[in-house]
């Protein structure tokens, strides 16, 4: 942003609402990205917290910013005003086009890849899943294209916006990815985004706000009928 | 080709959406109606993933998806009126709500023309709680943007020219229940910005007849 948009100072406490969420997680890297001190307030969806539904009445669902007495709920749009709100270094580039297409991408990684990640990882095995499983690598390559040429980020040589819109994929897709026994995103297929997945966990501010994986896949393995019955809803 | 150019279709609320954003800023721009049953080369080749309008397309280069569009014509048209504020809180508050219009009031008013009986139902009462959270958004306001129109009032405007439909499918009167949001419905009608990029609601009807006739439930 050129213009000067109206800064806060540092000092209201900045909170979070969430725990263990590829949501919660994009909220924590963008503040620390910024070096914003905050504090995490575990919520997880089976035990909406009343602080919860207070700050986020409309779709009752973590993350949600609380920054002073303002408080803003879905992570893209969290991400974004940590953007502005705060200085450090920028998210988001600064040229118009460049900010549409990030922002493309990201709505992109939300629409459509997720969704098609899904349907492949938790359809039962069968001629269904494997032509669910070629879309939704046909989907990682229309994202592995958008890195730049010889840079370690979507947002190039520093995690942007869209790295930070597709963390799930280097974080948590290797851990749906075992839990269903489905392998989607490889070496083999897809080499530059297996390289961003692994440079982007092994950022050292990301490492500070990626969870235990051990941790993770124990919270999610019980969730796996879910899982497929919200695949098979999707698929229909 | 024009330095500017919308592919869109005549009575999508979300192309509407940019052509209020362009008039707004005083944009000249190249329109070029789609025929989506016979998709163009242009569209194809400008919008691959999706396929879908509107697209702008500036210098050449597209951007897709109608509130990306309208924050892509704010930002590379940086002149009054400023559809995002300044203020980062109040950014994030009018990106929160345009992502809500998106995903309910277009949600909502899919199912009013579509289904039947209890899901229609039901359609109708989750459309008078969605249009009465943005009733409670705009508060005494005239335009969500405050005096002038701002990026909430451009993502919800194309909208109200579906309100008659809303209220024939579902049996209901917005000024009934939002008599608030009724009355910035009929003040960004009152602008040439904003009359302009709309469709008459009763052509809005008519056509909403025809997608139930094609596509609705049975």
């Amino acid at each position: 942003m050129e213009e000067a948009a109206a800064k806060m100072p540092e000092q209201p406490a900045v909170k979070l609402i969430g725990w263990l969420s590829p949501y919660v997680h994009r909220a924590e890297v963008a503040l620390r990205l910024k070096g914003v001190p905050y504090e995490l307030l575990q919520d997880d969806m089976a035990n909406k917290s009343d602080l919860l539904l207070a700050h986020n009445p409309v779709h009752k669902k973590v993350p949600v910013l609380l920054h002073g007495d303002r408080s803003i709920p879905e992570s893209l749009v969290i991400v974004e005003y940590v953007d502005e709100a705060f200085h450090g270094p920028p998210l988001l580039p600064a040229d118009p086009l460049a900010r549409a297409a990030a922002r493309f991408w990201a709505r992109f990684v939300d629409d459509k890849l997720w969704k098609a990640l899904w349907v492949a990882l938790w359809t039962e095995p069968g001629e269904a899943q494997v032509a669910l499983a070629t879309s939704a690598r046909e989907s990682l390559t229309l994202l592995e294209a958008q890195l730049p040429e010889g840079k370690r980020f979507f947002g190039g040589d520093a995690i942007g916006f869209l790295d930070i819109a597709a963390s799930g994929v280097a974080l948590w897709l290797p851990v749906f990815e075992e839990m269903a026994g489905v392998t989607l995103l490889a070496d083999e297929t897809h080499p530059a985004l297996c390289r961003w997945a692994r440079e982007y966990a092994a950022d050292e501010i990301v490492r500070q706000c990626t969870p235990d994986m051990t941790m993770m896949l124990a919270f999610l393995t019980p969730k796996r009928g879910m899982f497929m019955s919200t695949a098979k809803a999707m698929a229909a | 080709m024009a330095d500017v150019v919308l592919l869109d279709l005549w009575v999508s609320p979300f192309g509407q959406r940019c052509r209020i954003a362009l008039a707004a800023k005083g944009v000249a721009y190249e329109y070029r109606e789609q025929d989506l049953s016979n998709k163009s080369e242009l569209l194809l080749r400008s919008n691959p993933v999706h396929r879908m309008i509107p697209v702008l397309l500036h210098g050449g280069r597209p951007v897709c998806e109608s509130l990306l569009i309208v924050q892509y014509i704010d930002e590379a048209w940086p002149v009054a009126p400023r559809l995002l504020p300044g203020d980062p809180y109040a950014r994030a508050q009018a990106r929160f709500w345009a992502d809500f219009v998106d995903k309910k009031i277009f949600d909502c008013g899919t199912r009013l023309w579509k289904c039947n009986g209890a899901a229609l139902e039901q359609a109708t009462r989750d459309m008078i709680e969605a249009l009465g959270a943005l009733e409670a958004e705009l508060g005494g306001k005239d335009y969500f943007g405050g005096e002038d129109l701002g990026f909430l009032d451009v993502a919800l405007a194309p909208f109200t020219a579906w309100f008659r439909t809303y209220e024939q499918c579902g049996g209901f009167a917005v000024a009934e229940h939002c008599p608030g949001l009724a009355a910035w419905a009929d003040r960004c009608r009152g602008r040439d910005d904003v009359a302009s990029a709309l469709t008459d609601p009763d052509k809005v009807y008519e056509f909403a007849l025809t997608l139930k006739e094609k596509f609705g439930d049975k």
